[in-house]
């Protein structure tokens, strides 16, 4: 049985909030966030990075500004060492897929990912993999985001082409596949395409 | 493949040659009266694809043979066209093409080819049905055309290869010889070169024997070429097989031309029928042509001659006694006169022209009878309508009697008669009078059959249009011509849209009884080359070098 796995790359995040359609993760490094439309994994669950924020350990305790008296704003976190630990990175990612360990749907999981899984980064081998189908503009298309859904789709395309041997054949084809799932909204897909190079 | 050499799409393989097809695109529209809309695949390029071009369709149970009349632009969205993208950036304009902007094309289907083993048996049949949703189109390549049109054989000859293809066309010519057929196009657009082609294809590959009225001295002897340079002529490529007849030895002479018989109509044989016809030409009135059936009642056979050179006396009485206005007579005698003045024209011949050009023709050699300087259009109605009403009415009798005797053999050898200028033999109003109507109408009831060359066909009378079996034409650009032209044919449409794009010379569209469907082709270069293409045809058969012996 061939498997496919990114449990090699360490893991970077554990979830804190899971539903069918996303699942949001505290990073374990402050700003160890994943780009805007990167793929992740969770157990078997495939992810694409929508929506990413860093702010106070808890609600309604806001940070205040410290750097007036330093020279860098590294000086900062220096000169302040328990900032690490009082902030917090977390990145919410729409739900795009997941496999059986032998083939990749790209449509939603039968059900969500547990709390305090981990979530790895996808390596370059699995990307390729999973962006063999194009199948999952359609789940980002409909997804309500907090970011332009053709934000979203354009950075996912850059991000996986970076994993292509051939990215400019890979963002043909995408935009082709675009072209033909939006071929009655000329603007939008306008809007991708402007964002893809 | 194009962009395509990514595996990314699902169905990265779908732009892949099947076999030696080249694929263009798939149906997405079809109906049997207008025909299949194709939409075109990303790498095909609308550009490449130009009407009169044959594809096939694959569908479920059969293939569909059909040909491009259209090609036209698409847009997914409307606004595309209102904010038109940015084309200048190759990125963008290589996603739209074939997505959101792409190519389609029209196609006519034709025919149809297979379904079960019985029906493939069949051969190809004329289209009833249309393709399913999605069917694959291909480019036709050499084999269907060959399946289509069949090889080059005994009884096919090839005449030109179909726009933009290799491959041979081949015309069965037995089965064109056996109906009336035309030869249309503007001046100028080669109707010359490919008559010449299909007089050589019938003299080699049909036991039709050929009579020709060669107007403007062309077919029998060396030709002129537009842009200089002299063409053979049938004789010269076939002097066993062609014997020229001429009315003007002098010009013949002149010309160099072998001619194997000087033809003289006598006065004497003219009928009011012949000059019936000529009524138009010669500017004569209803009551002249009356007063010529009358006079030739009461003055018998040699009546032509006589009003020529009856004394005013006599003229007097013989009118007051057939009751014929002066002016009818005059009218008459004045038109009578124009005939009497050609140089052709004795008030006996001493020979039958009729018997000897049927002579040659039973003993299987084809006639070739040139006009020298007698062009003007009189001389040509009076000598082709007369010649061949006689030629027509001695074939009536011999085969009359081989249908009595039930004897095959006896059956007169299939004749074609060419000729030019056919819509002042077959206008609405002289199509009745002239034989060549009733040949038209008539078709090959008693083996003769028509070949009639003419730059306006809307000059043709319907009936004896709708009567030819195989239509040839290059290009005509008056309205009135092509509509003539394409009447009663279906897809006429679409086949408009072809004949008006064929180009200005050698090229033309064929369709009718002699082929499964109309094609648009390239005539064969009638040149050297293809000189020493009959030469070796014909080499097994006399043993002669042709080339040789005329150079």
């Amino acid at each position: 049985m061939r498997s496919i796995n990114s449990q090699v790359s360490p893991k970077i995040a554990e979830i804190i909030e899971a539903a069918t359609a996303r699942f949001t993760a505290q990073c374990y490094e402050l700003y160890g966030l994943p780009p805007l439309g990167g793929l992740v994994k969770t157990g078997d669950i495939y992810g694409i990075v929508c929506h990413a924020e860093t702010a106070g350990m808890e609600p309604g305790r806001r940070p205040i500004a410290r750097g007036k008296d330093e020279a860098t704003e590294a000086a900062v976190y220096d000169s302040s060492p328990q900032l690490l630990k009082l902030l917090r990175s977390e990145f919410t990612a729409s739900v795009v897929g997941y496999t059986d360990g032998e083939k990749i749907y790209q449509y939603l999981p039968p059900r969500p990912t547990r709390i305090h899984s981990f979530v790895y980064i996808c390596q370059p081998e699995e990307v390729r993999e999973f962006s063999g189908s194009f199948d999952f503009f359609n789940i980002l298309l409909n997804a309500s985001l907090t970011v332009p859904t053709e934000e979203l789709i354009a950075a996912a395309l850059r991000q996986m082409s970076l994993a292509q041997e051939d990215p400019r054949a890979f963002l043909v084809a995408a935009g082709k596949e675009l072209a033909n799932i939006l071929s009655t909204d000329f603007i939008r897909l306008k809007n991708i395409l402007g964002r893809l190079l | 493949m194009g962009q395509n050499s990514s595996t990314h799409l699902t169905n990265g393989n779908k732009y892949m040659n099947q076999g030696n097809n080249q694929r263009l695109g798939i149906v997405i529209g079809a109906s049997l009266e207008k025909g299949v809309d194709v939409r075109l695949d990303a790498p095909i390029s609308v550009e490449d694809m130009v009407v009169g071009r044959y594809v096939t369709i694959q569908g479920r149970q059969r293939r569909f043979f059909g040909m491009i009349t259209d090609v036209s632009l698409k847009f997914s969205d409307d606004r595309l066209s209102i904010s038109p993208p940015d084309v200048a950036d190759p990125f963008i304009a290589e996603i739209l093409n074939g997505t959101s902007t792409f190519g389609t094309i029209h196609v006519t289907p034709m025919l149809t080819i297979g379904g079960d083993a019985k029906a493939v048996l069949e051969g190809p049949q004329p289209v009833k049905t249309i393709p399913a949703h999605f069917s694959t189109v291909n480019l036709a390549t050499e084999e269907d055309i060959e399946g289509v049109f069949g090889k080059e054989d005994e009884e096919r000859f090839s005449i030109g290869n179909p726009l933009d293809m290799e491959t041979k066309l081949c015309l069965n010519l037995e089965e064109f010889a056996r109906r009336s057929n035309g030869i249309f196009g503007k001046s100028g657009t080669g109707k010359t070169f490919l008559t010449r082609i299909l007089l050589i294809g019938m003299l080699q590959k049909s036991k039709a024997v050929n009579l020709i009225f060669d107007m403007h001295s062309e077919y029998g002897w060396a030709g002129t070429r537009e842009g200089g340079g002299t063409v053979k002529g049938l004789k010269q490529l076939f002097p066993d097989k062609v014997a020229v007849f001429t009315l003007d030895e002098m010009s013949s002479k002149r010309r160099k031309v072998s001619t194997d018989f000087v033809v003289k109509i006598g006065l004497n044989e003219i009928t009011p029928e012949d000059i019936a016809i000529l009524r138009a030409t010669l500017n004569l009135t209803d009551l002249a042509v009356e007063a010529a059936y009358q006079l030739r009642k009461i003055l018998g056979r040699d009546w032509l001659n006589k009003i020529l050179n009856l004394p005013e006396e006599e003229v007097e009485e013989l009118l007051k006694g057939a009751d014929i206005h002066e002016s009818s007579f005059q009218s008459l005698k004045r038109g009578l006169g124009t005939i009497g003045r050609l140089g052709f024209v004795v008030q006996e011949a001493k020979e039958d022209a009729v018997k000897v050009i049927l002579d040659y023709l039973q003993s299987g050699r084809n006639v070739v009878l040139e006009f020298g300087r007698y062009q003007e259009i009189a001389a040509y109605l009076l000598v082709a309508n007369m010649l061949s009403r006689r030629i027509y009415t001695r074939y009536q009798q011999q085969m009359e009697e081989a249908i009595a005797e039930d004897d095959q053999a006896k059956k007169p050898r299939p004749l074609v008669i060419t000729i030019e200028e056919a819509h002042k033999f077959l206008d609405t109003e002289v199509a009745d009078k002239t034989i060549f109507g009733t040949i038209a109408r008539e078709m090959r009831k008693y083996n003769v059959t028509l070949l009639v060359i003419d730059q306006r066909p809307s000059g043709i009378s319907e009936d004896v249009m709708s009567q030819l079996g195989t239509k040839i034409t290059c290009l005509l650009d008056n309205d009135r011509d092509i509509d003539s032209v394409l009447a009663g044919v279906s897809g006429k449409n679409e086949l408009k849209a072809v004949l008006s794009r064929l180009a200005p010379r050698q090229q033309a569209l064929i369709f009718g009884h002699a082929v499964p469907m109309p094609v648009a082709f390239q005539p064969v270069a009638y040149d050297t080359k293809f000189y020493a293409g009959l030469n070796k045809k014909t080499e097994k058969t006399d043993g002669k070098d042709i080339e040789k012996l005329w150079e």
